[in-house]
């Protein structure tokens, strides 16, 4: 009975469905953080929680949480109306959830609304409100640079000391700054400040030139671009109403497969670089090109740009190429299987990953990780096995799980993963089914709401997009795997030896840029 | 061991012969775009409509900004005159920023750093990269040029840790505001001469992000660039072509015109 009523107080939805925005349950602001409790209580993760500036000055709040065991999604709202005793505020959902910390700082620093109670309140990428009012932290000042003056989580003692890394790393990689707590070598704590990524990525999905937005969506996280195209154009195509042909389908699962294996194996040729086995590094950092170089064959650009789009995809794979596919990823497959199998049979490789960072499972289910790293941890969700879509409805890829939660959990799921995709390549590409690879999207409902999810290669991206009334895309939230995964890298590092950072780091290899948008 | 080895056998040797063998690209690959303005109708700015970036220009004939020129197939698919084509040349490094813009003409590529400059880094050049907002595909594919597929050590080019031990940046990504100021406090640590070398549309132009009011539309508004490698991102092939012209190491028959 108590189901029936909790489920009158969310809307589900599914991947590809569109419904009216005014037909989202609104909660009222005071009971809001107290009802995800109770969804919480029940199992749901929750997937995505952002607001959204009202006419009136106000915010709406939405939660969309998972239903992973039913491939659902569940969405309600709240409205934050302003009053003549500012700020905006609500009860902290942190405070109870974890998995909520990033999203109301993004909230908080979106728009100046107060989370009431949430427990460790500060910036998340750096920038003014929209309405220049203060967020939570006080004012914000354009002139300093980040992290700047920020106040950063001390431990006080004799012999502890502070190491400062970044913005600008050792290596060529993107920007962050890392602050470690130590004691000696073990790291007692690590706070990790980003925003030095944030390029204003949301607004310009929304820009007049189709193929501008679409490009930006390519571009939110450059090494998972199909994964993230994949899911805004799902939420596009949901709002148009649109069937996308199953050969098209196909093709974009091939294009996502292909990106998984490139950077699985590029992962994992530098987690052999980070424990000095220079044989791996060295094999696998060259045979990462190769599946870079199967998507140049199929789009022209190695990170599958211009590929995807609303509507289909922008290149077919005739039955030659498919062919020439085929028998390239043949002989690849007994090649890096083999290099794979050489690295795991490595006692010194094997000593340096066993133990190293490990995140438990309850800590990865409260702080809502998502991808390899959640199921390194034994938490089983993958989008593809959750929330099938396109060809993944009809051809399953087992979810590959470890249950240590360590770096050689973490590395272990990528070499399962990497097995699973190459037999999931090759039997699609012996068996591409007919259709259409393109049909351009038709008008957009109107006053709609609707989602995209995908598995990247990283974890779940999340696109929802809004329409206004007169049929335009309003409104587009993001959702990069990395904004639940930071948390889980700042945790295993927990007790670890500072030494272990580059190699804990590399197990997770989250996305600045998709953080930062 | 003895595993190790066998594994070492069997994957051979794998590093690139370029440039003394100079590679052919996959024909679906897009390359340097060839314009052709004679196709084009009076008054037709269909392509120019197209453009995502406002890479192309049709007013006083048909120009492409490459620097703007994020590689899509947006131009090629409205122009029903078949104006615009894409190749499969990788070479696209300049100097100059306006050398970026094609036109029916060839493309002048990147030359030699200046004499005075080539005296003292033309034998070894020391980079430190800077990623500035960039979604990091630029940052791979420079990478990539590290791994035994190219080896790119044997042309006396490093990337090192830093600045202070750099020759140059090479900066990739539209500079958000918020990577201002440590991007300019990493070219001042580095020791003079310096170069700079501004990696993929976003450093150039701010390419996708152009115009966010939380960019700075690339490295030229704050920085003296010396090179230039457009893309989105460039291929592997196009940034080492790029940095050999640049250090005056490529040989003759890959020079083209």
């Amino acid at each position: 009975m108590s189901t029936q009523v909790q489920r009158r107080d969310w809307i589900t939805m599914r991947q590809g469905e569109c419904v009216d925005i005014a037909s989202i349950p609104r909660i009222e602001s005071d009971d809001f953080s107290d009802h995800l409790k109770v969804a919480r209580s029940r199992g749901v993760r929750l997937a995505q929680l952002f607001g959204r500036r009202t006419p009136d000055g106000g915010v709406t709040l939405y939660a969309f949480v998972a239903n992973d065991n039913e491939g659902t999604v569940e969405v309600c709202c709240s409205r934050l109306t302003p009053s003549d005793r500012p700020p905006l505020r609500y009860p902290s959902i942190a405070a109870h959830w974890p998995a909520a910390q990033a999203f109301e700082r993004e909230i908080a620093e979106q728009y100046g609304v107060h989370p009431i109670g949430h427990p460790w309140l500060k910036p998340l990428r750096y920038h003014a409100t929209d309405d220049g009012s203060p967020p939570p932290w006080g004012p914000f000042d354009r002139n300093k640079p980040i992290p700047g003056d920020y106040p950063f989580y001390r431990v006080g003692g004799e012999e502890v000391h502070e190491v400062a890394v970044g913005p600008v790393h050792a290596g060529v990689i993107e920007p962050g700054h890392f602050r470690f707590q130590c004691h000696g070598e073990e790291v007692l704590h690590l706070e990790i400040a980003l925003g030095y990524q944030h390029r204003g990525a949301e607004p310009l999905l929304l820009h007049r030139n189709a193929t501008r937005s679409a490009i930006v969506a390519e571009t939110i996280a450059g090494d998972a671009s199909i994964g993230h195209a994949l899911a805004y154009c799902t939420a596009l195509e949901a709002l148009a109403g649109a069937t996308v042909s199953i050969r098209a389908h196909a093709i974009r699962a091939i294009a996502l497969e292909l990106e998984r294996l490139a950077n699985h194996v590029g992962d994992l040729g530098a987690l052999c670089n980070d424990v000095a086995f220079l044989p791996g590094a060295s094999f696998l950092g060259r045979l990462r090109g190769e599946f870079l170089n199967l998507t140049l064959e199929i789009c022209g650009n190695r990170f599958g740009r211009n590929l995807l789009r609303p509507g289909g995809v922008l290149f077919d794979i005739p039955t030659d190429l498919a062919g020439k596919l085929r028998k390239r990823l043949e002989g690849l497959q007994p090649e890096v299987l083999g290099v794979l199998d050489m690295m795991f049979d490595q006692s010194s490789v094997l000593a340096r990953f066993e133990g190293a960072g490990v995140l438990s499972e309850e800590q990865a289910e409260e702080i809502g990780l998502v991808g390899p790293a959640a199921r390194a941890s034994g938490c089983m969700r993958d989008v593809r096995h959750d929330h099938p879509y396109g060809v993944f409805q009809f051809s399953h890829i087992p979810v590959a799980l470890e249950t240590t939660g360590d770096v050689y959990a973490r590395a272990a799921v990528r070499w399962l993963e990497v097995r699973r995709s190459i037999e999931f390549l090759l039997e699609l590409l012996g068996n591409k089914p007919a259709g259409r690879t393109f049909e351009p999207l038709g008008p957009l409902r109107p006053n709609s709401v609707a989602f995209g999810l995908s598995e990247t290669w990283r974890g779940e991206a999340m696109h929802v997009a809004f329409t206004d009334d007169a049929d335009k895309l309003a409104f587009v939230k993001v959702k990069d795997a990395s904004i639940h995964n930071w948390f889980g890298l700042a945790l295993a590092l927990r007790g670890a030896a500072i030494s272990d950072f580059p190699l804990c780091n590399k197990s997770f290899n989250l996305s600045y840029a998709g953080h930062d948008l | 061991m003895l595993r190790i080895l066998k594994t070492r056998l069997a994957q051979g040797h794998r590093t690139t012969r370029f440039p003394l063998e100079l590679p052919v690209l996959p024909e679906r690959y897009r390359g340097r775009p060839k314009i052709d303005g004679s196709k084009c109708p009076e008054g037709c700015k269909v392509c120019e409509d197209a453009c995502p970036t406002e890479a192309i220009s049709t007013s006083g004939g048909l120009s492409l900004d490459l620097g703007k020129c994020l590689f899509c197939t947006a131009c090629v698919d409205s122009c029903p005159e078949g104006a615009i084509k894409y190749t499969t040349d990788y070479r696209l490094a300049t100097s100059q920023r306006e050398d970026l813009v094609l036109t029916d003409g060839d493309l002048k590529l990147a030359g030699r750093m200046r004499d005075n400059l080539f005296h003292i880094l033309g034998r070894a050049l020391r980079l430190r990269e800077v990623c500035a907002g960039s979604c990091n595909a630029c940052d791979l594919d420079t990478n990539v040029l590290n791994t035994v597929g190219w080896d790119l050590s044997r042309f006396g080019i490093q990337f090192v840790a830093s600045p202070r031990h750099a020759d140059g940046l090479l900066v990739t990504g539209p500079i958000p505001r918020n990577m201002h100021h440590a991007l300019m406090e990493t070219y001042e640590a580095v020791p003079k001469p310096k170069i700079v070398i501004a990696l993929g549309a976003c450093a150039i132009s701010g390419g996708p992000f152009a115009d966010s009011p939380e960019v700075n539309n690339g490295v030229d508004a704050t920085l003296p660039v010396d090179l230039y490698i457009p893309g989105c991102p460039p291929h592997p092939l196009t940034i080492l072509d790029g940095l050999l012209r640049f250090i005056g190491k490529m040989p003759r028959a890959a020079l083209g015109p």
